[in-house]
C-alpha cells in the first residue's frame, strides 16, 4: 500500500539537550513519519582542545588531561598515554607495574561496560538494569578510590610505572569483587539476554557488516560483533597481555544484539584476566628509571591500546623540547560514531536511540 | 431507586462536573500562585535546546491512516458483539451460528487486509548482515 | 432526600476531591515499589520514609510557572488536559466498591468505561498537536496509533466476560460471579485466563504504561505529548494517567477477580475468617512493618483498625471495600512489576503485537469461549 498524499518531512533536532544522546551529541534527523530519512551528526559541544593543550604542557603535566577524554575509562586513557611516552623515551615499566596496570585496565573495562549496559538499557526503557549495573560499578570505583583517592579521573599511572604501591586491601577487595561479579553477570543475563522485548528491540537493528566496519575503521566490540577477530590485546600485545589466557569473543550478527552479547562476554573474559593477574603479581620496583625532566629525542611514535570502546591511539611527535610538538589522539568513540549514519538511515526514531546506545560513545572523547 | 435514564445518568454527569471543577480550580491555583516570567526563549517549543526548524503543523506522514479506518470497522464489530454476548445464552444455537457467520466474514476481511499488507509497519525493513 | 439518594453525589464529591491526593500517593507507592525492585530506597527525604513527598510535589507544582509555547493553539492547549482528567474521572461513576457503594449502576457500565477511555485519548492527541512542538506531535501520534491498536483487543476480551455474565452492568457482573460461584478469571474451565491475559496486555497499552509507554517515551521523544506542559497543567495529565491506571486495575478486579466479593463468597463458614480475620491479620502485619520502619503512629493506627475489623458488624460493613481495594492494589503491583522488568517496545512492534497477535488471539478466545459456553 502506498501513500498517495503529499506529506512533508519533519526536521527534528535530537540533542544537544536530549535524554538519550549521552551528553551533548546533536543529531539532526529528517523524518518521514517516524522513519529516519537522513541523519546529520553535529559534534563539538564539549570540545576543550585537549590535543592543543598537550602541545603546551610537559609530558608529565599532560598525563592527567587524558583522563578527561573518555572519563568513563580514565585508566585506559592513562595507560595508552603512558605507554606512548615510555616508547618515546625508551623506558619500560617494571613487571610489577605492568601487571598492576593490566589489573586496573581490566577493572576499568568492566566499569565502562557496566555504565554502557545500564545507560543503553535505560534508553530502551529497561530502567532496572541501570541501578544494578551502577551498584556493581560502585565496587570497582571503590577499589580505584582506595588505590589513588580518585574515582573517575583516576590518573592511576605515571610515565615509567606507578605512583603508588598497591594498598594493603587491594587483593582482597578485587577477589571479592570478582567472586561477586560473576554471579551478578548471570543476573543481568537473566534480566535481559532472553527478554523477548529486549531481543526484539536489538536484533537486526543497526547492522554494520564486517566490510562496512573496516571501511569506517570501526574498532572494539562493534567490530567483533561483526565477525572480525581483532583485539589489540591479542593482535599487538602490550603491557604483558601475552602472558594471560583469555579469549576474544566474536559474533557474526553485526547488529546491536550481538554488540550487547560481546560486551557481556568481554566482562567475563576481563574477570578471567583479573583472576590470573591477582595470582601472579610479582614483587619488585613499581617505577622504571625515568629522568625527572622528560626531554625525548626528536622522533614520533604511535601507540594504541584496546580501550573498552575500541582502539585508542596516541600519536606523539617530539621535537626534542619539553613539550610534544604535536599530540594526536585516535579516539574510538569518534571513529565509531562516524558509522551512525550508515546504520540509522531507514531505521525508526526508537532505533536511533538503540544504535547510539550500542555504539557506546562518550562525548568527552568524541569532542576532546 | 432511580427509574428513568436521566435519573440513572445524573450521578455520572455530577461526577464529571466535579472533576471539571476540581481540575479547573487546580489550574486556577497554579495560575494564581505560580510566578510569571516570560521571555522568548522560554516560550519557544522545546527541541533539545535548538531553535525548531519549520512548524510542527506541516502535513505529517502518518502511516496508520489506513489502519485508523480498519480500526473503526473492527471496533464497530466489537460493539456489535456486546449485545449478542449479553443474550447469547437465550439465543442458543441459532444466534451462535449467526454470530459465527458474522465473525467469519469479519475475519476474512481481516485476512484480506493482512495479506494486502495494510498491517505491515516495516515497509523498508532493516538491512540484513550479508557476510555473516 | 434520604441518605441513599445522596450517597452517589457524596461519593462523586469525595472521589473528585480526594483523587488528586490519592494520585500523589499512588506515585509515591509506585516509586517505593519500583525502588524495591531496583535495590534502592526511593524517596526518603520529605517526612519519614518520604511520606510527605506527594504534598511537597503538589506544592512545588502549584508554585511552578505555567508556560504556554508561542504559536500554540491556546484554546486546545488549555482544554486538552482538562479533557483527559474529566474522561478519566467519569469512569469512576460505574465502578462498584461494594453492594451499595457506587455512584451509578448503569446497564452499560462496561461500555461506558471503554467509551470514555476512547475519548480520553483526545486529551493526548489535542495536547500534543496544539503545543506546536515536534516532540509533542510525535507523542500525540503515537498515542493515537496505540489507542487504535489496543482498543479492539480490549473490547473483544471484555466480550467474553459479558458472555458469562449476561450483563454489561459492573454491579451485575459482580453478582453474576457470586451466583455462578466462580471468579470469571477461572470461568469456562480456565479458558477465561486467556481472555484475562489479552485484557491485561491491552489494558497496559491503553493506559500508556511500560512497556507500552511510547507516547511519553522519554529516552526517545523527551516527554512525548506533554513536553510543553508545566506546572499544574502537566500535573493534570499525571492525574489523568494515574486515574486511568486505577480504573483499569479496578475493571480487572471487578470483571475477573470478583470485584468486592471476598474469596469463596458462597461458602458461609468462611465469612468471618475472610471478612474479619484476614483483613485484621493483614493490618497487623502492616502495623508490624511500620514498627520496623519506626513509624509508630502508623503502627498504632493500623493496629487499632485491625482490632476494629475483628468486630463482626464492622467486618461485614467494611470487608467489601477492603477486598476491592486489595484486588486493585494487587493488579497495580503487577503493572509496576511490568515496568521494572521490561524494556519499551518499538512503535511498529507495538502495532504488530496489537493487530497481528492480540486481535486474532482475542477473536479465537471469543469463539472458544462461545463454544464452551454453549455446551
Amino acid at each position: 500500500m502506498t501513500n498517495h498524499l503529499e506529506t512533508s518531512e519533519m526536521l527534528l533536532n535530537m540533542g544537544p539537550q536530549h535524554p538519550s544522546t549521552h551528553g551533548v551529541l546533536r543529531l539532526v534527523l529528517k523524518l518521514d513519519g517516524e522513519r529516519v530519512k537522513a541523519v546529520e551528526c553535529v559534534i563539538g559541544y564539549l570540545h576543550r582542545g585537549v590535543e592543543k593543550i598537550g602541545e603546551n604542557r610537559t609530558y608529565m603535566q599532560f598525563a592527567p588531561y587524558v583522563d578527561r577524554m573518555d572519563y568513563i575509562s580514565a585508566v585506559s586513557n592513562g595507560l595508552g598515554y603512558c605507554l606512548a611516552v615510555e616508547q618515546l623515551i625508551g623506558a619500560e615499566a617494571p613487571p610489577r607495574a605492568q601487571i598492576v596496570r593490566v589489573l586496573f585496565a581490566e577493572l576499568n573495562r568492566i566499569a565502562s561496560h557496566l555504565l554502557w549496559l545500564g545507560t543503553s538499557a535505560l534508553d530502551l526503557g529497561a530502567m532496572t538494569a541501570l541501578f544494578y549495573t551502577m551498584r556493581e560499578r560502585e565496587e570497582v570505583l571503590k577499589i580505584f578510590e582506595n588505590y589513588c583517592g580518585a574515582r573517575l579521573t583516576t590518573h592511576a599511572f605515571r610515565i615509567g610505572g606507578l605512583q603508588y604501591e598497591l594498598h594493603d586491601t587491594f587483593e582482597a577487595e578485587t577477589r571479592a569483587f570478582s567472586e561477586m561479579f560473576k554471579k551478578r553477570l548471570d543476573e543481568y543475563e537473566k534480566l535481559l539476554t532472553k527478554n523477548p522485548i529486549w531481543v526484539e528491540r536489538l536484533k537486526g537493528v543497526g547492522i554494520l557488516t564486517a566490510e562496512e566496519c573496516k571501511s569506517y575503521a570501526v574498532s572494539g566490540p562493534m567490530l567483533r560483533a561483526a565477525g572480525v577477530n581483532w583485539d589489540l590485546r591479542k593482535a599487538q600485545p602490550y603491557s604483558g597481555y601475552e602472558q594471560f589466557d583469555f579469549e576474544i569473543p566474536v559474533l557474526h550478527g553485526a547488529d546491536s544484539y550481538d554488540r550487547y552479547r560481546i560486551r557481556i562476554e568481554e566482562m567475563r573474559q576481563s574477570l578471567r584476566i583479573i583472576d590470573q593477574a591477582l595470582e601472579r603479581i610479582p614483587s619488585g620496583a613499581i617505577m622504571a628509571k625515568v629522568p625527572k625532566v622528560l626531554k625525548p629525542a626528536p622522533g614520533e611514535v604511535y601507540v594504541s591500546i584496546e580501550a573498552p570502546k575500541g582502539e585508542l591511539g596516541y600519536y606523539i611527535v617530539s621535537d626534542g623540547s619539553l613539550h610534544p610538538y604535536r599530540l594526536r589522539v585516535r579516539p574510538p568513540s569518534f571513529v565509531n560514531l562516524a558509522s551512525l549514519e550508515k546504520m540509522a538511515v531507514g531505521a525508526l526514531v526508537a532505533d536511533v536511540v538503540a544504535i547510539i546506545g550500542t555504539i557506546d560513545i562518550v562525548l568527552g572523547e568524541v569532542d576532546r | 431507586m432511580p427509574t428513568t435514564y436521566s435519573e440513572l445518568y445524573f450521578p455520572v454527569l455530577v461526577q464529571v462536573l466535579f472533576a471539571a471543577v476540581v481540575a479547573a480550580s487546580l489550574i486556577g491555583a497554579g495560575l494564581f500562585f505560580g510566578k510569571r516570567n516570560r521571555n522568548s526563549a522560554k516560550d519557544s517549543p522545546y527541541e533539545s535546546g535548538m531553535k525548531p526548524v519549520g512548524s510542527a503543523r506541516e502535513r505529517f506522514s502518518v502511516k496508520f491512516y489506513l489502519v485508523a479506518m480498519l480500526f473503526i470497522l473492527f471496533d464497530i464489530e466489537a460493539v456489535f458483539l456486546y449485545p449478542w454476548a449479553v443474550v447469547y445464552r437465550e439465543l442458543g444455537i441459532f444466534g451462535f451460528i449467526e454470530m459465527v457467520l458474522f465473525m467469519i466474514l469479519v475475519l476474512s476481511g481481516f485476512y484480506f487486509v493482512w495479506k494486502k499488507g495494510a498491517l505491515d509497519w516495516t515497509l523498508n525493513p532493516q538491512r540484513k548482515a550479508k557476510d555473516s | 432526600m434520604t441518605f441513599e439518594t445522596l450517597l452517589p453525589y457524596l461519593m462523586a464529591a469525595i472521589f473528585a476531591m480526594a483523587f488528586p491526593l490519592v494520585t500523589g500517593y499512588l506515585v509515591l507507592v509506585e516509586r517505593k515499589i519500583l525502588a524495591d525492585f531496583q535495590a534502592r530506597l526511593g524517596p526518603m527525604r520529605v517526612g519519614p520514609h518520604g511520606l510527605l513527598q506527594p504534598i511537597a510535589d503538589a506544592l512545588k507544582l502549584i508554585l511552578k510557572e505555567d508556560t504556554v509555547p508561542k504559536d500554540a493553539d491556546k484554546f486546545l492547549f488549555y482544554l486538552a488536559p482538562l479533557l483527559s482528567v474529566v474522561t478519566a474521572f467519569g469512569s469512576f461513576a460505574v465502578i462498584p466498591i461494594s453492594a451499595t457503594l457506587r455512584i451509578a449502576d448503569l446497564n452499560i457500565g462496561l461500555l461506558l468505561i471503554s467509551a470514555l477511555a476512547a475519548v480520553g485519548v483526545f486529551g493526548i492527541i489535542l495536547g500534543g498537536w496544539s503545543s506546536n512542538s515536534n516532540y509533542s506531535l510525535l507523542g500525540a501520534l503515537r498515542g493515537a496509533a496505540q489507542l487504535i491498536s489496543y482498543e479492539v483487543a480490549l473490547g473483544l476480551s471484555l466480550v467474553t466476560v459479558v458472555m458469562l455474565s449476561g450483563t454489561l452492568s459492573m454491579q451485575g457482573i459482580v453478582e453474576a460471579q457470586f451466583n455462578q460461584r466462580i471468579w470469571f478469571l477461572f470461568g469456562n474451565y480456565g479458558l477465561m485466563l486467556l481472555s484475562f491475559f489479552i485484557f491485561l496486555i491491552a489494558a497496559v497499552a491503553e493506559v500508556n504504561r511500560a512497556p507500552f509507554d511510547l507516547p511519553e517515551a522519554e529516552s526517545e521523544i523527551v516527554a512525548g505529548y506533554h513536553t510543553e506542559y508545566s506546572g499544574f497543567r502537566w500535573a493534570l495529565y499525571m492525574l489523568a494517567e494515574y486515574t486511568n491506571i486505577f480504573i483499569i486495575c479496578a475493571v480487572a478486579a471487578t470483571v475477573f477477580f470478583g470485584g468486592w466479593l471476598r474469596p469463596f463468597a458462597n461458602i458461609e463458614w468462611l465469612a468471618y475468617p475472610m471478612d474479619a480475620i484476614f483483613p485484621a491479620a493483614l493490618l497487623f502485619l502492616s502495623a508490624w512493618g511500620c514498627a520496623r520502619m519506626k513509624l509508630f503512629p502508623f503502627t498504632a493506627l493500623l493496629g487499632i483498625s485491625g482490632l476494629v475489623f475483628l468486630i463482626p458488624a464492622v467486618a461485614t460493613a467494611l470487608s467489601a471495600p477492603f477486598w476491592f481495594f486489595l484486588k486493585v492494589s494487587a493488579v497495580f503491583y503487577v503493572l509496576i512489576w511490568f515496568r521494572a522488568s521490561w524494556p519499551r517496545l518499538r512503535y511498529d512492534q507495538l502495532m504488530d503485537l496489537g493487530w497481528k497477535r492480540l486481535i486474532p488471539l482475542a477473536l479465537g478466545a471469543l469463539l472458544a469461549n462461545a463454544i464452551i459456553g454453549m455446551l
